[in-house]
């Protein structure tokens, strides 16, 4: 957990450090009709840099530690994120219905272990579902890919 | 006078679209507000692209709707399941679920929507009241006041917020930092973009609700290895009836916890406070505190009452002030300025049909909402019976969706996958992320207000503590500020003058997580 909250700590204070480089090069005093654009920008930054520090100082200082994931834990987390992504990068390519659909059989059937014909049963059911319910009723469009344009959508 | 304005809203709300509105808002909300992952704030976000085609009217009583329906919704897996669905709702496990697993569940839910509905229309009744006041008085405020309360807004998480006072401000400078990336409203300029194409628009704070509690709550769940036992309950009339017989005893805990809540509830991050407070207060009063954390009835009225007060007197400042009080309360900001309306005392003036139809939904949400839970418990408790191996993929599909329709930009469901993983980290290492919310809502409103101000003054910050209105607010804000560093100064003396007394180590160490320098933050500027 120290490591961690250290780690977090150091890059927010880096974020602030980018943040102030990019706020001095906006200007950040007064112009001619007020202040500047990095105005705001700056005086956060400057926060975010000492409460970073802080942070760090804080957790140096700290003897009590307890890990911040377990391996199993960070097993179950990446079960959940690695899939969860990777629907985000068919879905870049394919459109959102094709993903949703590979997803969910993916995700019922192997890591949840359930049988065939749920994984499918879900897999068409919800695509077909948010289609009527955004594409129709709502007139939402959502991201389509080859699949749909085959089917004239 | 104010009578005829709520007559107006009556109106309003009960149209049968606005009325069927209220139905699937609480439906929803219900659902949403069982599903692990899915809470108020981003079941409101996801919801918000399906309104922008509908009159502000409708969409705000939905989105409303969806809101207390949740709220409904976090009572039923505290009971059952023995998971607050939201930080308010930890305080109800603390009876509610040793009354289910005593074959009380029942009574425990009955008595935990009745609280959520006395407390809702308590915390009504007053914004009926007072909102037209406080919206009048604030008419006359300029930049400086509406800087003054922004500013009180984010240094009542930091004194209030009960976490841990460095990391709430480094989450509001974040949240205000995220708000400031792309075009400057004011310069015309563009900033922060680090000459990447795709931060020139900016953070949408709704696909940032959506990853940070909707993908950012999965992660945390699955690590918990959440197992769903809940318990199994039945409702019938006859039950409810007697549990409402035995709690009308109780009057004296459901006014204390009303006002406890409305008191807390008005003031941003109120509403978990206020649950606890409330609960504390109630077992103290009682006669049988020994009886609490047991299974007393009355350790689910209290800290249900506030909540349900609290989570509704969040809206008060939103509609007068233009301050949301809550994550939720942000979204439907956001909401409003989609639909074209400026949050704020002008919402009186200029759209009174809308925020009276607002307020007389209040009542209308709440009563239907009320009766559907209570007559669908087992409906909305089967859904939690789900497989957790359908829910987190289904969940995470319908994030997506909500994530994308904002904008129609696939990169923003990139940044939902981003900000859950923030989320998660955030939330592990007790960074609070209800006050970055906020603050990426109102980043542009906030800084906007004092470069006006400061504009005003030709660049003096005094311009905050020489209008007295302004003054008032801007010292109640600099003390919420200075608070954190004050409690730990008073507890250090008092460890000191307990080791003087004493001579030897007293059995209260030192919280090691405490405070340290305090002083370096809150330097006037």
């Amino acid at each position: 957990m120290r490591k961690a909250d250290i780690i977090v700590a150091v890059l927010l204070t880096a974020l602030g450090l980018l943040v102030l480089n990019a706020a001095v090069r906006l200007g950040f005093r007064w112009g001619p009709d007020g202040p500047q654009s990095g105005f705001f920008p700056f005086w956060l930054s400057v926060i975010l840099v000492v409460h970073g520090v802080a942070v760090v100082v804080r957790a140096i200082r700290r003897r009590t530690d307890k890990p911040f994931v377990t391996p199993e834990q960070m097993r179950s987390v990446l079960t959940v994120a690695v899939p969860a992504a990777a629907m985000v990068l068919v879905t870049q390519f394919f459109g959102l219905y094709l993903a949703a659909a590979l997803y969910l059989a993916f995700y019922v059937r192997w890591v949840g272990k359930h049988s065939w014909v749920t994984a499918l049963a879900l897999a068409l059911c919800v695509p077909i579902a948010t289609f009527v319910i955004f594409e129709r009723w709502f007139l939402v469009p959502l991201p389509k890919g080859p699949v749909e344009a085959w089917l004239g959508y | 006078m104010g009578f005829e304005n709520i007559l107006t809203g009556f109106q309003v709300a009960i149209t049968p679209f606005n009325l069927l509105m209220a139905v699937v808002g609480i439906t929803l909300g219900t659902i949403i507000g069982v599903l692990p992952g899915l809470g108020g704030a981003n079941g409101v976000a996801i919801l918000l692209p399906l309104t922008f085609r509908m009159p502000p009217t409708s969409a705000i009583i939905l989105l409303t709707s969806l809101y207390w329906g949740a709220l409904f919704g976090g009572a039923i897996t505290s009971v059952l399941f023995n998971i607050p669905g939201e930080p308010w709702s930890v305080a109800t496990t603390f009876d509610g679920y040793p009354l289910a697993r005593q074959g009380k569940g029942a009574q425990a839910l009955t008595a935990a929507f009745t609280s959520s509905f006395v407390g809702a229309l308590f915390a009504t009744l007053l914004i009926t009241f007072f909102a037209p006041l406080l919206a009048d008085v604030a008419l006359h405020f300029g930049p400086p006041e509406f800087f003054a309360i922004q500013a009180l807004t984010f240094s009542s998480f930091v004194g209030l917020g009960g976490g841990d006072p460095v990391k709430s401000f480094i989450s509001i400078v974040i949240g205000l930092l995220l708000a400031a990336v792309g075009l400057d409203i004011v310069t015309g300029q563009l900033r922060l973009t680090f000459g990447l194409t795709p931060l020139m628009s900016g953070f949408d704070f709704i696909v940032a609700v959506i990853g940070l509690f909707g993908i950012g709550e999965i992660l945390l769940s699955v690590e918990e290895g959440l197992k769903f036992e809940g318990v199994r309950t039945k409702m019938n009339p006859k039950v409810v009836f007697e549990t409402w017989k035995t709690i009308s005893r109780y009057w004296r805990t459901f006014l204390r916890s009303c006002v406890i809540g409305f008191w807390m509830g008005f003031k941003p991050g109120g509403a978990t406070p206020a649950s606890f407070m409330s609960y504390a207060f109630a077992k103290r009063a009682s006669a049988h505190p020994e009886r609490f954390g047991k299974g007393e009835l009355e350790g689910v009225v209290a800290p249900e009452t506030a909540a349900h007060a609290a989570g509704v007197a969040a809206m008060l400042p939103m509609i007068t002030l233009g301050i949301p009080g809550s994550p939720t309360a942000a979204v439907m900001f956001g909401g409003l300025i989609i639909w074209g309306l400026q949050p704020g005392p002008m919402l009186f003036k200029e759209q009174p049909d809308f925020v009276w139809g607002l307020i007389a939904s209040m009542y209308t949400g709440n009563i239907i909402g009320v009766i559907m839970v209570l007559a669908f418990v087992p409906l909305f408790a089967a859904i939690l019976r789900m497989p957790f191996a359908i829910l987190t993929p289904f969940i995470t599909v319908i994030c997506a969706i909500g994530a994308y329709a904002v904008h129609n930009n696939m990169i923003d469901i990139w940044y939902m996958i981003i900000f859950g993983v923030i989320g998660y980290i955030f939330k592990k290492l007790d960074y609070p992320l209800a006050p970055l919310v906020l603050a990426l809502v109102l980043g542009d409103f906030a800084e906007n207000a004092l470069r006006q101000s400061l504009i005003m003054s030709q660049g003096s910050l005094l311009i905050f503590f020489r209008r007295p209105i302004a003054a008032v607010i801007s010292a109640v804000a600099v003390f919420f500020l200075l608070l954190p560093a004050i409690s730990l100064w008073r507890r250090k003396r008092q460890l000191a003058r307990a080791a003087a007394t004493s001579g030897n180590e007293m059995g209260v160490a030192l919280p090691g997580e405490g405070a340290t320098a305090e002083q370096g933050t809150t330097e006037a500027r």
